[in-house]
């Protein structure tokens, strides 16, 4: 296997797809039927090759593996590529995900050549993104994933998709501006765009670190998205398609975590210390401002993207505890959440295909007539309020343990969190399964066909069998997380060294 | 051995949840159709035969899922009795290993079985009870097509229960705490069509995760101070940690103290204690069995283990005892007062289990955990017993619970009578039942505790209590059993005696009730008392609060037995000598019997302080922080000028996608621009 590119190959993978969906002709039935079949084929591929990745990386390493490298743009500046145990199970959630959301687009009639090929490009973009060891590599990895997500909302969402995507286009704009800036200071201070070699300590002293930190955090805190530049998340989520709502829950959201996980702490660890106590502060804030805010919701679909900014708050307040136990549950969590927060938009999306409405007011009593809705619904219900034996327990108990000892005020906020969790979750489920079937429209809903039970049953094995046994992803990147949390101790026994 | 106690109701669970249940039908349905709104016609003629295949052909659904799962459970059941007689003459701790859960640090939490006496205790009695409550069912639920979804939450909630009171550590008992609150939840909202059982069901959980929210700050704490959240490291680390303190919230407090008390709160929510037990008597919705096996016999129970436990924390934190026996008296009290006046049956023994929790606290308070546990273990025969025989009046009077609405019901079910008097008796505190052991032990306990102030006032309250117990038990029997009949007609003429199958179950929980007591006595708290326990629990140096009982005064003994006699007493006056008085004395005493029926107003104190609060702040940070001032301020504010600005300059209207797809090319240029010149001198 060493020989081969594999990384590459699966970034690239997808495109080849995209290329036979752009060359086939016609778009009568059949050739719309082959795109899809292409799609779907493409990224099971995918998802093979990236276990090929898995099966072979060597979980007791710290450093990265499968480098590849390769001169760019006249040797200006270096195609780096390779992944380490913090970013290989972003890579594998991505190609896994993908296939479901093949699948769950498969009623898409509309453009299905331009939508299969969006999603597929943008699969590319997005495993580049937690593929790439240069930075300017991933800033064009990381920018571009906006354009197929833009195209998806723009083109296949739902009537104010316009102001979603102009909404979208203003925060992340902002926020790219800054980090590209930034970059570029990087470059002029250091000569070299290879993040690992920005990433040894001492690379940027105190001050500039500030202000790197900051452009960075703007870029990463949009895609979070944390609190207050959350309020595009909503609409976003609510004018997407199913398939656009579940990638953007379950990967772009997390590329902020990534950033401030490959980026912000080991480049910038003095800035990162000093600016604990604002990320602590806006991390609390999500939780309980957006979970109070997550119980009044009408529109299901907005329910479930504020409970995503109240998740997405735990991980930040796990990362900035700067500690293994946070970092490890930032990590968890973020994956756990890519499979619970997918899994509850495929929910939604299910009964929206059969009743076009996301009003949890025109739902009830659901599970008179779809018991087995009721039962998966149920099950990823629970694994969002965070219920031991689900994978979203372990991600969320981790987090709180770790800023549990790095500030007792923080957890002690957070935790209360947990309350309103079970609150909005349970009383959603109840106004929308429990009940009697009372509304004529529901008389004849029916339960699940082979696939959406296709879309769901992967998530919801996963679900619990990460909640049962964690190890498999906590195993990954336990190392990778030793190293960096160790090499944060240095640099900041260093700084304070240095004031002496 | 053990992995066949805990896992046979898992395993039932799982066969009688997925296979025996509409689940099963609905997932071959499934295959017909790919989903959504295509096919509908195709559809709508399969959901409509698996439909009528529940409906119509055999009303309650299959029954082997209820036979599956009750003998699953009875084999459970008898294993654990012979770990119990294993352990009766003392017996080392063993550990089982399952599987590795949460590494990360030197954090480490895995999947194991701890199996003591404590442990056995309570696998006796969660298995008796959970065994005898499914025979109970078959016939309880044989009306009701969803049977086969009630056995395999039972079945699951016995699988919870065991994996909290087997565990080796906090985590794994967290996992247990959450899941008999997931289970419990289910159960209380079983019958979804009613709104009032969801409602109760979300409060059920809700309480409960506020209390779950101290239980898990209690766990951060001990991972914080003490580096791991494994019992036996905990226990030899603790002593380390008297008189450090913590800084917590602002202050300094002894370490111990806020473990205990943070883990504490966790039991209060569970055991639904003084300020968290408003979610009990609203979990009467459910099934009545749920009611006798959750809500009375063992999950309400897990504060009491949890606290029983952590006794090598518990014993160096004295605050926090006295805290707990505080908290424990005022609960038995105040659900005493409470249950004074309901008159739902099964709410009448709802406050009973509350007030009955608040006696074994104060026990655990005391640190006389042995005579705690005691309790806890004849308590769950004779409430579940009280519980079950309540059941079945209902199920003669066809879903009636009013009291107010029975009366001289005897004639119609002897058996059933003898069974809730046998009940009441030992609930009393009848010399020689299983009450009279354990509760008139808890009053002497607390009378000899020596010299905390609260011990006496915890003495005071509960011999009150047990007035009151006696009382409202007898004004129970009398209004449904006794007396004239104020029964509907049509209810009456169906009145008729449960089958054997419901029957079996209170004979033997009848059997525990009445000799429970003078059986075990002598193991839990008596001569063998010492071996018995071994190392499961822990008693400081010089608390000798279980031998000082010996000692307690003639009138301490008699007191109890007394208040129970003076109870039943004004009982019989007032409900079957006068049967006017009673609502005289309400009438008369108006604002108090209304606060009292109305449980205080706790409910409305949280109504107005909590619930309501929590909506119009979520509603005002929706429309005014989201919308108002982080969009009016944001997007859409700059959006307005933008837009302005774009008509002005550019007449053409263009896609937003454009600009954006725009702006990241200009980026991208610029920044290769700059490399290929900026970079290059």
């Amino acid at each position: 296997m060493s020989g081969w590119p594999i990384l590459s190959l699966t970034t690239f993978l997808p495109l080849i797809g995209a290329l036979f969906i752009l060359v086939t002709r016609g778009d009568d039935a059949t050739a719309v039927r082959q795109m899809r079949w292409t799609a779907l084929f493409t990224t099971l591929i995918t998802f093979g090759v990236s276990l090929i990745l898995l099966i072979n990386f060597d979980k007791t390493q710290t450093g990265y593996q499968f480098l590849e490298q390769a001169p760019w743009m006249g040797g200006m500046m270096t195609y780096q590529m390779g992944v380490d145990g913090i970013s290989l199970p972003f890579i594998i959630l991505t190609t896994f995900l993908m296939p479901i959301c093949i699948i769950a687009s498969w009623g898409v009639e509309k453009r299905v050549k331009e939508y299969m090929i969006a999603f597929l490009v943008l699969e590319c973009l997005m495993i580049g993104v937690f593929s790439a060891l240069d930075i300017v590599l991933f800033y064009l990895f990381f920018e571009a994933g906006l354009i197929p997500m833009f195209l998806i909302i723009g083109i296949w969402g739902g009537p104010r998709r316009v102001y979603a995507s102009f909404k979208f286009f203003l925060y992340t704009l902002l926020g790219s501006v800054l980090m590209l800036l930034a970059i570029i200071a990087m470059y002029w201070h250091t000569g070299s765009t290879d993040i690992v070699k920005l990433s040894a300590a001492g690379a940027f002293p105190a001050e500039m670190q500030t202000w790197l930190w900051l452009a960075f955090f703007a870029s990463f805190a949009v895609k979070m998205p944390m609190w207050p530049v959350h309020t595009w998340l909503p609409d976003a989520h609510v004018e997407a398609p199913t398939a656009g709502s579940v990638i953007l829950a379950a990967i772009l959201l997390k590329m902020g975590g990534y950033g401030f996980i490959r980026f912000s702490l080991p480049m910038f660890p003095d800035a990162s210390l000093y600016f604990q106590p604002l990320v602590f502060t806006l991390s609390v804030i999500a939780i309980i401002y957006t979970s109070l805010v997550a119980l009044m919701q009408e529109d299901m679909k907005k329910l479930i993207a504020y409970s995503s900014v109240a998740h997405m708050g735990f991980v930040t307040m796990g990362i900035f505890s700067l500690n293994q136990q946070g970092i490890d549950g930032a990590l968890y969590q973020m994956i756990s959440h890519g499979l619970i927060s997918g899994a509850l938009f495929l929910c939604v999306g299910v009964i929206y295909d059969r009743m076009h409405t996301r009003e949890i007011a025109a739902y009830g009593g659901l599970v008179n007539r779809m018991p087995l809705y009721a039962f998966v619904f149920m099950v990823f219900t629970m694994a969002n309020v965070g219920l031991p034996g689900t994978s979203g327990f372990v991600g969320e108990f981790l987090t709180l343990m770790g800023a549990f000892k790095a500030n007792i005020w923080v957890a002690f906020f957070a935790t209360s969190g947990v309350v309103l969790s079970a609150a909005y979750a349970l009383w959603l489920y109840r106004r929308v399964v429990f009940g009697k079937l009372e509304k004529p429209a529901l008389a004849h809903i029916n339960d699940l066909g082979y696939r959406e039970v296709a879309t769901l049953a992967p998530l919801l094995v996963l679900t619990i069998w990460f909640g049962v046994y964690p190890a498999p992803i906590l195993d990954v990147f336990g190392p990778a997380v030793e190293g960096l949390v160790s090499n944060m101790k240095l640099a900041s026994a260093a700084a304070a060294l240095a004031l002496q | 051995m053990y992995y066949l106690i805990v896992f046979l109701p898992l395993l039932g669970a799982i066969i009688a949840g997925l296979a025996g249940t509409s689940l099963g039908t609905a997932l071959r349905a499934s295959f017909a159709s790919p989903g959504g709104d295509t096919g509908h016609h195709h559809d709508a003629g399969h959901a409509h035969a698996a439909h009528d295949d529940h409906g119509h052909d055999h009303h309650h659904g299959p029954m082997w899922p209820a036979y599956l799962t009750t003998s699953l459970l009875f084999v459970s059941a008898i294993l654990s009795w012979f770990a119990f007689v294993g352990v009766l003459h003392g017996a080392e701790t063993v550990k089982v290993p399952v599987l590795s859960w949460i590494h990360s640090g030197t954090l480490s939490a895995d999947w194991s079985f701890r199996i003591d006496t404590l442990t056995a205790t309570m696998l006796v009695v969660v298995n008796t009870v959970s065994a005898l409550v499914h025979l109970y069912s078959i016939g309880y639920m044989s009306h009701d097509e969803h049977q086969p979804r009630f056995f395999a939450y039972l079945s699951l909630f016995t699988f919870a229960m065991l994996m909290l009171v087997t565990s080796d550590n906090l985590v794994q008992m967290f996992f247990g705490w959450e899941g008999v609150g997931l289970a419990s939840y289910l159960l209380i909202g079983f019958w979804y069509k009613k709104p009032t059982a969801s409602a109760a069901a979300i409060k059920a959980f809700v309480v409960n995760r506020v209390g779950d929210f101290g239980f898990a700050l209690g766990i951060f704490a001990c991972f914080a101070v003490f580096g791991t959240v494994e019992f036996d490291a905990l226990f030899a680390a603790a002593p380390s940690a008297v008189g450090k303190t913590i800084h917590f919230l602002g202050g300094d407090f002894d370490t111990l103290t806020v473990i205990c008390l943070l883990l504490f709160m966790g039991a209060m929510g569970k055991s639904a204690q003084f300020l968290l037990h408003t979610w009990l008597p609203d979990a009467m919705e459910g099934p009545t069995p749920v009611s006798a096996l959750i809500h009375a016999a063992t999950m309400v129970t897990a504060g009491v283990f949890l606290v029983a436990r952590l006794s090598p924390l518990y014993e160096l934190a004295p605050n926090a005892q006295t805290f707990i026996v505080v908290i424990g008296a005022i609960t038995a009290f105040f659900a005493a007062t409470v249950g004074l006046v309901q008159n739902d049956i099964k709410r009448i023994i709802a406050y009973s289990t509350c007030s009955q929790l608040g006696y074994m606290f104060v026990a655990m308070g005391l640190g006389a955990y042995g005579i705690g546990m005691f309790h806890l273990f004849t308590h769950a025969f004779f409430k579940a017993l009280l519980f079950l025989g309540s059941g079945s009046v209902i199920h003669a009077m066809s879903g009636e619970q009013d009291i107010r609405k029975m009366g001289a019901l005897r004639p119609y079910m002897n058996v059933t009578w003898i069974m809730m008097l046998i009940g009441t008796l030992a609930l009393t505190g009848f010399p020689f039942t299983a009450g009279y052991f354990s509760k008139d032990a808890i009053l002497e306990a607390a009378f000899m505790g020596e010299g905390n102030p609260a011990h006496l006032f915890a003495f005071s309250l509960l011999l009150i209590g047990a007035f009151f117990t006696s009382f409202y038990s007898w004004r129970l029997m009398f209004m449904t059993f006794h007396g004239t009949s104020r029964a509907d007609q049509h209810a009456l003429e169906h009145a008729h005696e449960s089958p054997q199958v419901m029957l079996v179950p209170l004979y033997v929980l009848a059997i525990g009730a009445l000799v429970a007591g003078i059986v075990f006595a002598p193991f839990f708290i008596g001569h063998h008392e010492g071996e018995f326990w071994g190392s499961a629990l822990f008693r400081a140096a010089g608390n000798e609060i279980v031998h000082a009982i010996h000692d307690a005064p003639k009138l301490v003994v008699w007191a109890p037995t007394i208040a129970m006699a003076l109870g039943f007493g004004l009982s019989w006056l007032l409900y079957i000598k006068w049967p006017d008085i009673p609502a005289r004395i309400a009438a008369q005493h108006e604002p108090l019997y209304k606060f009292l029926l109305n449980k205080w107003y706790v409910d409305e104190l949280y109504d107005f302080l909590f619930v309501r609060p929590a909506m119009r702040l979520g509603h005002f940070l929706w429309k005014s922080g989201d919308g108002k001032v982080i969009d009016g301020l944001g997007p859409d504010g700059v959006s307005a000028r933008v837009v302005d600005i774009t008509n002005r300059v550019v007449a053409l209207q263009s896609g937003y996608v454009y600009h954006y797809a725009f702006a990241m090319l200009i980026g991208v240029a610029a920044l290769i621009t700059w490399f290929m010149f900026g970079g290059a001198h």
